[in-house]
């Protein structure tokens, strides 16, 4: 069957990683703050933020992988912003991240409009090529699909061993993991609680940032309005996909990214008779349907969306 | 074991608190406490609920910041160094370590990860597992505390979390433990386990304080007693020099008075279960064809082991459940179970057994819960508002009358000790004058002051006329209040009959289950 013939094409694998990328950077960045107890919902502003500055800091000149630091950066600034509402001052994680996502989706157009306020057709960079990596670009299938992908996408990949490593393997991980769990635990062990939230969402938001800047830097070549298009709540629900481990969000980033890969293609075979909204739809109510069957298990952090004070009774 | 280092002796001092000061807003938590620990000793910090005791210990760990006041820890040479004060990791790193009442501890890790947490740098990017894991199995061993380490601890019991605590503080090789009300949540097989590693502890070189409102086991594993009152030090003395009475008595600030029992005036029937039937799934909330009667002015004790049918009767005399089969009458009459608001307006008052989830509104002012029951009233409505006045003025005339002990009328009740919360349950259930009591675990957890006025308002509100569904774990107490005692076994009621001349073994034996025929 035609439809089947699909999955077996080095085509449609490539397009699932490419599609999944960015994903897996913003699932790493939500994962990392709410292992420290902080829901991140900015997400979606921090994407397109990191899209617009990496993007601008190339088109203004810079290299490539200095765009991609001041995408990080950005992100990292609007991480600290969220982390000072959210555990310094203990408000509503919900309402700051709304907040962020608002003010940095308006921030990224707003600079762009200002930098470029008669342009109609949007300037382009030369964007991140993909590799060709000696003999291991070459094997057969693997190679076109994982190592002829761009340096981003690799960077991706290696963050996801990266993150997992410093989760379960170094002791900033273990207070990680612990902060999240029962902040009290790590007072009462002399650690600073408000000093590895505070990290941990600035780090986390750079993350998210660097997903942004994929889709300016590698997947296209220029900034477009709406461009992040939802990318951030998905990564917010794969989270909670992926039970808080980076295994299983790199999992099911790339499920996501095959759906989706799978739906573009499904429309050239069949599109003539099923409106191609149908098609776009089906990613998300697949990715729902997952999360019924397996959130309802999920093991959150304790402590998510629990602000902490000292000395509190 | 490895805390026992560097020169000093058994024998010197190796905690000092000096003239320690610790407010909250108005009210003096600690004034100029002043206390000492030696090496190898076990002190016993006894005092009443909201004493000050575990105040002081926050200040000492450095979770709160005190007004005035120094802490000095000694060092490897016994030398007296002043502790930084509001910091946690500094005490830590002279060598205090705590066992907090509440555990902190991290319920989604492994025991193993809650003991190396924070133990090693931040910054490292490998973690030494296996080096760390040696060291933990052999204090593990000297200790003899023992318990499984590569298991999320939710999935520990209570008894095996607060080894998991202990030893985190032991691997830090501290000087100094403190344990908060350890004996709070165990059985009494646990607490005796703890006791005997606390000895073991403190004969190799450890300074322990012991933090209870509990004498009798005070008595049994401290070495020495410093009473605490209203936060000052109301006295300190060995503990071979101590007697029950003596301590009682110090604690309290004044001497506790003995229930004085009057014979009861019996009336009517004010409660009658008639086969009463239900039937919850699990064996805790059913009941099976139970039968009983209370009167005016008895109070009938129900004993029994701890979920045996205790909350399903509970919960319908609370009107929180509707029977399956059977009857229940009230006042003669038959009642409609499953209806709280008609069982207060009938005059039942009810203390339940949880009282800080069930008895109060946490985040609601004491005036409100005092209030809370009487909202539909009109005495604290004036054109269907609130008469936020009236509350508050029967609210503190509460405060007065019960001794409640709060920061008045306007404190969230979710700060009151558990002492205080009860105080305030009676407070508002006794002011109504109830017919019909239900007292669930009245003074579970209690201190020896509080529980003296809790039995002493249920005994007068019986010789008022009241009568008294006592349900209690504590069989002192069942016999030192009832009249007559039912005894629970998987959802049955047995009559005991009149508790006076009832002896403690044939209860026992039916609380197992046996069925005795009771000489009359």
């Amino acid at each position: 069957m035609e439809i089947l013939e699909i999955l077996l094409t080095v085509n449609f694998w490539a397009a699932a990683i490419r599609i999944a990328t960015p994903l897996i950077f913003g699932v790493l960045g939500a994962l990392l703050c709410e292992r420290a107890g902080v829901l991140n919902l900015g997400i979606e502003g921090i994407f397109t933020a990191g899209a617009m500055a990496g993007w601008m800091a190339v088109w203004m000149g810079c290299g490539l992988w200095t765009g991609v630091l001041v995408a990080a950066l950005a992100g990292a600034i609007f991480g600290l912003l969220h982390a000072i509402l959210t555990v310094v001052l203990g408000l509503s994680q919900h309402v700051s991240g709304i907040g962020i996502t608002l003010l940095a989706t308006s921030m990224g157009y707003f600079t762009y409009r200002t930098a470029l306020p008669n342009v109609s057709t949007p300037p382009r960079i030369v964007p991140f090529q993909p590799l060709d990596i000696p003999v291991l670009s070459d094997i057969p299938f693997i190679g076109p699909v994982l190592f002829q992908q761009t340096a981003l996408t690799l960077l991706a990949f290696v963050l996801v061993g990266v993150v997992a490593w410093l989760l379960y393997r170094t002791p900033l991980g273990l207070a990680l993991r612990a902060v999240g769990d029962n902040p009290s635990s790590v007072e009462a062990q002399g650690l600073s609680v408000r000093g590895l939230r505070i990290g941990a969402v600035i780090a986390g938001s750079s993350l998210m940032a660097l997903g942004g800047a994929f889709l300016t830097m590698s997947a296209f070549d220029a900034f477009f309005f709406g461009m992040v298009n939802g990318r951030g709540w998905i990564c917010i629900a794969l989270v909670v996909f992926a039970s808080w481990q980076p295994g299983k969000a790199l999992l099911g980033a790339l499920l996501f990214g095959a759906f989706d890969a799978f739906q573009i293609r499904l429309q050239t075979e069949v599109g003539a008779f099923v409106p191609g909204q149908v098609f776009l739809m089906m990613p998300y109510l697949l990715s729902i349907l997952a999360l019924v069957l397996v959130a309802r298990k999920a093991d959150y952090p304790r402590s998510l969306l629990v602000p902490w004070f000292k000395g509190q009774r | 074991m490895t805390q026992t280092k560097g020169q000093a002796e058994n024998g010197s001092v190796v905690l000092a608190l000096d003239n320690i000061t610790k407010r909250f807003g108005s009210l003096v938590a600690n004034d100029d406490l002043s206390l000492s620990l030696k090496r190898g000793e076990i002190l016993a910090l006894l005092g009443e609920n909201g004493a000050g005791k575990t105040t002081l210990m926050n200040v000492l760990f450095g979770h709160y910041v005190p007004e005035e006041g120094a802490i000095r820890v000694a060092d490897d040479s016994g030398v007296l160094h002043e502790l930084p004060k509001g910091s946690p990791s500094a005490a830590l790193d002279a060598g205090v370590g705590m066992v907090h009442q509440h555990f902190t501890l991290a319920e989604n890790l492994t025991g193993f990860d809650n003991i190396v947490l924070g133990t090693e740098s931040l910054w490292q990017v490998w973690r030494s597992r296996r080096a760390l894991r040696k060291r933990i199995d052999a204090i593990m061993h000297e200790s003899g505390l023992t318990v499984d380490l590569d298991v999320k601890t939710a999935q520990l019991s209570v008894g095996e979390k607060q080894r998991i605590e202990i030893l985190k503080a032991l691997y830090r090789d501290v000087r100094v433990l403190i344990l908060d009300e350890p004996t709070a949540v165990l059985t009494p097989q646990e607490a005796d386990g703890l006791f005997i590693i606390l000895r073991r502890l403190a004969a190799s070189g450890l300074g322990v304080i012991f933090i209870s409102h509990k004498l009798g086991e005070v008595l049994a594993v401290s070495h020495r007693i410093a009473v605490l009152r209203g936060g000052k030090k109301a006295g300190e003395l060995t503990t071979a020099s101590a007697d029950k009475r003596s301590i009682a008595d110090m604690m309290v600030g004044r001497a506790v008075p003995p229930l004085q029992r009057k014979p009861s005036q019996i009336g009517a029937a004010v409660l009658e279960f008639d086969q009463v039937s239900l039937k919850r799934g699990s064996v805790r909330q059913s009941l099976n064809e139970v039968s009983f009667v209370i009167k005016a002015g008895e109070i009938v004790g129900v004993a029994g082991v701890s979920g045996n049918g205790q909350s399903a009767i509970a919960a319908l005399v609370s009107g929180l459940e509707t029977v399956d089969k059977g009857s229940v009458r009230l006042y003669g009459k038959p009642m409609k179970t499953g209806d709280p608001r008609a069982l207060v307006a009938a005059g039942v008052a009810r203390m339940p057994e949880d009282r800080q989830h069930d008895g109060v509104v946490g985040s609601m002012s004491v005036a409100e819960n005092i209030a809370i029951e009487d909202l539909h009233g009109k005495e604290f409505q004036t054109a269907g508002f609130i008469n936020r006045k009236a509350m508050r003025k029967r609210a503190s005339d509460a405060i007065k009358a019960y001794d409640i002990r709060c920061q008045g009328p306007d404190a969230q009740a979710r700060l009151l000790s558990g002492g205080n919360i009860q105080k305030l349950i009676l407070a508002r259930v006794l002011e109504r004058s109830p017919k019909l009591i239900l007292a669930n675990q009245p003074t579970r957890g209690l201190d020896i002051g509080a529980q003296s006025e809790v039995h002493q308002r249920i005994l007068a509100a019986r010789d008022r006329g009241a009568g008294v569904l006592l349900i209690s774990e504590d069989l002192d107490e069942l016999f030192a209040l009832s009249d007559r005692l039912l005894v629970v076994h998987t959802g049955e009621v047995m009559d005991a009959g009149p508790a006076e001349g009832l002896d403690r073994g044939s209860v026992g034996m039916m609380m197992a289950g046996h069925t005795l025929q009771v000489a009359s």
